[in-house]
């Protein structure tokens, strides 16, 4: 009869033949298998001999599919959403500071996110973003009038509800549209690598954390800083968004490729210059005769109410329509 | 044939079983009759009216007194109720009413501003802490929320004093100090209740949201202009 301390003595031989017959395959499990904590001593094997077959396809791949936390759960559970919060402090904080430092060769999703991504970050960032435009919006109108003794402070409460319909429509419907777009060149290509869903909201949510600091800067009146802060979040958040789209498109046709990442530092810039002239108007001393009330010109109309010509309702603003005019 | 006759009498050996008579056979077989209605916890149908509604007041009077005080009680969590938040974000909301009059679009915020903004920011509170793993149910968080709105609302009673004074300054000066200090004390005091239920590695997961909330209620209230 077998003993115990022999039946354990010949799992252990098997492991170790295993591990000799190939050593590299062994790390990798040990590694990808750390959060699961739960495998037993009779699945190492199984997943040492998984690893050897997957070892051929390339290590990101099965760095993915054995790294990669599935939500537990369909989507009417509350379980299925938790596991989309599974950061800790420390690991959103990172996250943000890779946000605001892009280093060429990093990869966001790669680098950061490493196959959990969260919405945390995204969410609360963009609720930030929203409160913080619109405060700080507020706070520039009331700086610039102060020397203005007709000027009657007003809250502008109703900026609050433009920011966050705008923020919030394209940090998750512009993030929906390309990844839909990619997974539709991915399909057609063939390739390995694209991003999931939440990997590309989640990279959307934390590039915007750079315009919580700008927009707070924006109070201060000054034209050309305003417009450097402008270029310099462009910089930070345009590369933080290239870094990690470029390695994915690159694969495909040089006009697609070019013309996708194109696209998405036009919409950004879209987003930050619409937000720098809606929220953060300059007092432009608008002639006595009377103006048509199309869109610029609203944008540069001080707040100041002239008994005689009402305000015209703020109708929601088309940025593709948008004129600046030189001052 | 004797073992024909023990089979046709399997019970023979028993026949010399008797029952003594000096055992008594005792029972009851009254049926317990039903408990009367006068039970004194549980049966509130009797008392007037008024006792009734005393003592969902006092409910709330303590409550109001637990947020005043921050300890680490669990009398806030253990019977938590809504109606303290429900009056308060009411009169928070009338409060802000009233300013801004001549503009409709350029004003403070709505009474349905400031309602939405305040349950459904809750609302968004209690579901993040749960879904980062917090202990807490749905309505304790909600109502800790709401009833920790208090100084804020004070905030904003002081504040419509001072405004009557017509000394620029001096007025936004103290309304700053007060909205200030009642905003720091909110966020102390939820953070007090709150912060418990989380895992260590998240609290500051869960504060930051209940500090933007509070902030913005805090700016509602000092952007206040009649």
């Amino acid at each position: 009869m077998a003993s115990p301390k022999d039946l354990q003595f010949q799992e252990f031989e098997e492991a170790a033949e295993l591990l000799s017959a190939d050593p590299g395959a062994s790390t990798l499990s040990m590694s990808a298998n750390a959060p699961f904590a739960t495998v037993g001593a009779s699945t190492a094997g199984e997943d040492v001999r998984l690893d050897v077959s997957e070892d051929e396809e390339g290590q990101e791949e099965s760095s993915e599919l054995l790294g990669e936390q599935k939500p537990s759960g369909g989507f009417w559970t509350f379980e299925y959403y938790q596991s989309f919060f599974n950061v800790d402090t420390l690991q959103v904080l990172d996250r943000v500071k890779g946000s605001v430092m892009p280093l060429p060769g990093r990869n966001f999703i790669k680098h950061y996110l490493r196959s959990n991504p969260d919405l945390y970050g995204p969410f609360w960032i963009c609720m930030t973003l929203v409160f913080s435009v619109a405060i700080s919006g507020n706070l520039s109108t009331f700086l610039r009038q102060m020397g203005n003794s007709s000027y009657h402070y007003r809250p502008q409460f109703h900026r609050v509800t433009i920011a966050a319909i705008a923020i919030f429509l394209y940090a998750w419907l512009v993030p929906v549209g390309l990844w839909a777009f990619l997974t539709w060149r991915q399909g057609a290509e063939r390739q390995i690598g694209g991003y999931s869903f939440l990997e590309t909201v989640c990279v959307y949510g934390y590039s915007l954390f750079i315009f919580i600091p700008t927009s707070i800067l924006w109070i201060i009146p000054l034209e050309w800083l305003q417009w450097a802060l402008i270029v310099v979040a462009m910089v930070i958040s345009g590369s933080v968004l290239v870094l990690t789209f470029w390695p994915v498109v690159r694969d495909d046709s040089k006009v697609m490729a070019v013309g996708t990442v194109m696209t998405i530092l036009v919409l950004h810039a879209l987003l930050a210059i619409g937000c720098k002239l809606y929220f953060f108007q300059t007092p432009v001393q608008t002639p006595s005769s009377p103006l048509t009330p199309t869109a610029p010109l609203y944008f540069f109309q001080t707040p100041v109410q002239t008994p005689s010509s009402p305000l015209t309702p703020t109708a929601p603003v088309n940025y593709t329509n948008l004129t600046v005019k030189p001052h | 044939m004797a073992s024909a006759q023990e089979a046709s009498r399997p019970f023979a050996a028993f026949s010399d079983v008797s029952i003594p008579e000096d055992i008594p056979v005792e029972g009851d077989i009254s049926v317990p009759v039903a408990p009367s209605t006068r039970d004194d916890g549980l049966s509130t149908l009797d008392e007037p009216v008024k006792e009734t509604v005393l003592r969902d007041l006092r409910a709330v009077g303590n409550k109001f007194v637990h947020v005043l005080y921050p300890k680490r009680s669990s009398v806030l969590l253990r019977d938590w109720d809504l109606w303290g938040p429900l009056l308060l974000c009411v009169t928070l909301a009338l409060l802000l009413q009233g300013g801004a009059a001549d503009s409709n679009d350029q004003g403070g915020p709505q009474f349905a501003e400031v309602f939405v903004i305040v349950w459904f920011g809750s609302i968004v509170i209690t579901l993040n802490s749960k879904l980062l793993g917090g202990t807490l149910s749905f309505f304790q968080s909600l109502c800790v929320l709401g009833y920790c709105i208090m100084p804020l609302t004070v905030a904003m009673a002081v504040c419509r004093v001072v405004l009557f004074t017509t000394v620029e300054t001096v007025g936004f000066a103290v309304r700053l100090l007060v909205v200030t200090a009642s905003f720091g004390w909110s966020t102390f005091a939820s953070t007090a209740f709150l912060a418990d239920s989380q895992p260590a590695n998240r609290k500051a997961l869960v504060v930051y949201p209940v500090f933007l909330f509070y902030f913005v209620i805090g700016w509602m209230i000092l952007t206040f202009s009649p």
